[in-house]
């Protein structure tokens, strides 16, 4: 059997051999690959061996600028190394071209150097660099997922190696002391679940690693499992060995097919270099993984649901206690924790509680991984210490509000999260801030929502979701959430009544307190916190049948307004899919609102020097439509 | 949905094969479950009914099951499988206009496949592209930022393309009658 310090120096070898000569990498996670990267990546092929060049092409995972995928990032001797995009194919032949063949790095397609350097501006220098700390997605995208080498080269399983000659107690002291808490969403201490399971009675005892991601609007377990599965891994196999578990589960959604692969090439890895399987790095600890492959229920992240699922049911939760720490997959004690959690115990393992602290605030150490999506310009993965606050991450770290829109709120934590306006921005984001505001930190979505976003629909699109995504085990839940949603609807129909506010607190109070689950607990917090921040739309469109934000489709008329209308273009009417549209007798166009399905099209496609197409709340019926409506029959 | 002439036995074949790789204990019901719509595409009855008996569980379980996962679908997909992304960022970029319109041009509802097996239409979570929103996955591609007019070109396209296998196929029909 090698020593590990071996394997490790055979890698390092190995990977500094590899910068010898040029080398690029294309970031081909599952985002970058929406974006076109698989065709950037086939076009860097072609251009390489088409000029017969010794340069080295590698597929790397997502370094969090999602924005500016496809990424490509070049190594090549006497230059910085430098990070590109977005690449389209015809960039990527003028890169192996004039920078490759030719010299010119082509800064004028870079986005930041990875090295301080006297020529390019690294990312550190930008505002989003500042703020950002990275410690989990710090090798995502530089280093290749599938290969082991190039994780063993950047510490990789160094913190094994190092808690196999611990006492697991110490081990279990150790991430006590660094404050970790779970970052599934609850925001559970780490080393206390770990404690707890290590003390329970029974065998054998298992681990699982939480993978089941089903907050729309959340990517950074994907991101994880696709960039650095082996850094999962590691921790998986450190909690195995300080509870005293042989076998582990990845609890992955079949939807992330590419992390599935990934996970699954690393686990062969894994245990071809005796990492995992029998007598792990010839000692007496033995554990391997397998992977389950949930089936797309958003229930399943709730623990006791998830093991239901493995054992082959409908993954309906349980009561707690007891605790699957006590009592969990087969009856035996369970740790189960989430990716993001485990992925930060390799490093405090390597680098000390202390270290870990030291970030962050004194009661939600470390840093937090959010997936910025929505209104805002950078989208992607941050990660910044906790304590950052809202405005920090929506301006500095996201660059601001797509398009100059007015921002509005910013709807954090998905389904079991809540919106929060503008005088929240300043708050410091950690696990307790939230809770105190009536948002979550949940999985870590977080949408950036502007002037043309209403937040009724909103609330009701999240109860929409977690009414659809209730089990159905529990009374509140199943109907307190449908009658939520209905009253919702009604609202955003402009049949919304004076009482509904108060019907819909009262209701959020009981759900909260019947149900058994965080889903059913959770459901109410949109509805709750849209109403705290933002009541008066909820009185516009129940007091006034009128939609703020011009959003709601029944509250809204489209209108052609016959000034800025240009009697010689039909691009409206050949925009509509239904034939809403016609020409008055005068040659200016008017909507039939009876036909109108209100699918913006027209709007949209109104040339920018007309923008004849508005929308009006409340919604209009004009007299004069029916008079020229008719007029229009009677032609044909 | 009725059963073409001949898919029963597929059905039963790819079945028992799938059964045979897995052990009889009742945690492997999902795992067996994903390996029959990978195979099959959907979860007939006439499979559910199978693996209930493979495992000796009722098969109220089987389909319990199989009908509480979001993964699993009881029709067969269509030869050309839409799927319209309802994630945040979709919805609010107006997802819903777009799954009305394929409803609409496609006179069936999410869930559900045109009788001629033609096509199917289902709404997914989110596909991970919210800043192309909205999203729709036609056969594997993505289609970004659609609008109602671009369904109706994605479905023109594969009118076009029909018409077009028709007439080569006529063609090469007429060439054998000579």
């Amino acid at each position: 059997m090698q020593s590990y310090q071996q394997m490790q120096k055979e890698a390092l070898q190995k990977f500094e051999a590899l910068r010898e000569k040029p080398l690029v990498l294309v970031g081909t996670a599952t985002c970058g690959r929406a974006a076109g990267a698989l065709n950037v990546l086939a076009a860097f092929q072609n251009e390489i061996s088409r000029n017969q060049l010794d340069a080295r092409l590698r597929e790397v995972g997502c370094m969090g600028h999602c924005y500016a995928e496809p990424m490509v990032i070049i190594y090549k001797p006497g230059f910085p190394p430098l990070c590109y995009g977005p690449v389209d194919e015809g960039m990527a032949s003028r890169l192996v071209v004039d920078f490759l063949i030719n010299d010119d790095p082509c800064f004028e397609f870079a986005i930041a150097a990875l090295e301080p350097n006297d020529f390019f501006p690294t990312f550190s220098d930008y505002p989003r660099g500042i703020y950002e700390n990275k410690i989990i997605l710090a090798d995502c995208g530089l280093i290749d997922p599938e290969d082991i080498d190039q994780y063993l080269a950047h510490d990789g399983y160094e913190a094994l190696a190092r808690v196999l000659n611990m006492d697991p107690v110490a081990v279990i002291e150790e991430i006590k002391n660094s404050k970790l808490r779970g970052r599934g969403g609850a925001g559970f201490p780490t080393g206390i679940k770990w404690e707890t399971c290590n003390n329970a009675p029974g065998a054998p005892k298992y681990v699982i690693c939480n993978a089941d991601e089903g907050d729309p609007g959340a990517f950074m377990d994907r991101a994880l499992l696709e960039s650095n599965p082996h850094q999962v891994l590691e921790g998986l196999a450190i909690a195995a060995y300080a509870i005293g578990a042989s076998q582990g589960y990845i609890y992955v959604r079949a939807e992330y097919p590419l992390a599935v692969a990934r996970v699954q090439t690393a686990l062969k890895q894994a245990r071809e270099r005796g990492l995992l399987g029998e007598s792990i790095l010839g000692g007496d600890f033995s554990f391997d993984i397998k992977i389950f492959q949930g089936s797309g229920a958003f229930v399943c992240g709730e623990e006791t649901a998830l093991i239901a699922s493995i054992e082959g049911s409908a993954g309906v939760p349980n009561n707690r206690p007891p605790y699957p720490a006590t009592s969990g997959l087969r009856g035996k004690p369970t740790v189960i924790n989430n990716v993001k959690t485990l992925s930060y115990v390799p490093h405090i393992i390597r680098q000390g509680a202390d270290w870990f602290k030291s970030i962050g605030t004194p009661n939600s150490p470390g840093t937090a991984v959010f997936a910025l999506a929505g209104k805002v310009s950078n989208t992607g993965l941050a990660e910044v210490p906790m304590g950052t606050t809202i405005r920090q991450l929506v301006f500095d770290v996201g660059n601001g509000i797509k398009n100059d829109k007015k921002f509005k709120a910013v709807q954090i934590g998905g389904p079991s999260g809540g919106c929060l306006p503008e005088s929240a921005l300043d708050i410091p984001i950690d696990f307790d801030s939230l809770q105190q505001a009536g948002a979550m930190m949940g999985s870590g979505g977080l949408v950036v929502l502007d002037e043309d976003d209403c937040m009724v629909e909103i609330a009701r699109f999240f109860l929409d979701f977690t009414q659809k995504e209730s089990c159905g085990k529990c009374t509140f839940c199943r109907l307190g959430t449908k009658q939520m949603l209905d009253i919702l609807t009604d609202i955003t129909r402009g049949q919304g009544k004076q009482e509904d506010i108060e019907l819909l607190l009262e209701l959020a109070e009981d759900i909260k307190a019947g149900s058994l689950c965080g889903l059913g607990k959770t459901a109410p917090n949109p509805v709750l916190t849209t109403i705290r921040y933002f009541r008066d739309e909820y009185e516009a469109h129940i007091q006034e049948g009128r939609c703020p934000a011009l959003m709601c489709k029944d509250l809204i008329t489209y209108y052609i307004v016959p000034e800025k209308c240009s009697k010689l273009c039909n691009v409206c009417i050949g925009s509509c899919p239904v034939e809403a549209i016609f020409t008055r007798p005068d040659m200016l166009k008017a909507i039939y609102l009876d036909k109108c399905v209100k699918c913006n099209s027209c709007m949209v496609a109104c040339p920018p020097q007309y923008q004849a197409v508005i929308k009006i709340s409340p919604p209009v019926v004009e007299e004069g439509d029916k008079a020229d409506e008719q007029a229009s029959d009677n032609n044909h | 949905m009725e059963l073409q002439p001949g898919e029963l036995e597929i059905i039963q074949a790819e079945v028992e094969t799938v059964l045979q790789g897995y052990g009889s204990e009742r945690e492997n019901l999902i795992p067996i479950l994903q390996d029959v719509q990978n195979k099959l595409g959907y979860l007939p009855k006439e499979a559910m009914q199978q693996i209930a008996d493979g495992l000796n569980i009722p098969e109220i379980d089987v389909y319990g099951v199989g009908t509480f996962y979001n993964q699993f679908r009881l029709n067969p997909p269509g030869k050309h499988q839409i799927k319209v992304c309802m994630g945040t960022a979709c919805h609010m970029m107006g997802g819903h206009i777009i799954l009305d319109s394929f409803e609409r041009r496609l006179s069936i509802k999410e869930g559900e496949t045109t009788p001629d097996r033609e096509f199917s239409l289902e709404r997914v979570a989110c596909v991970g592209c919210c800043a192309l929103a909205p999203v729709v996955v036609v056969d594997e591609k993505v289609e970004s930022k659609v609008s109602p007019i671009r369904v109706d070109g994605i479905m023109l396209a594969f009118e076009i393309e029909k018409q077009k296998s028709e007439e080569e196929k006529g063609q090469g029909e007429e060439g054998r009658e000579q």
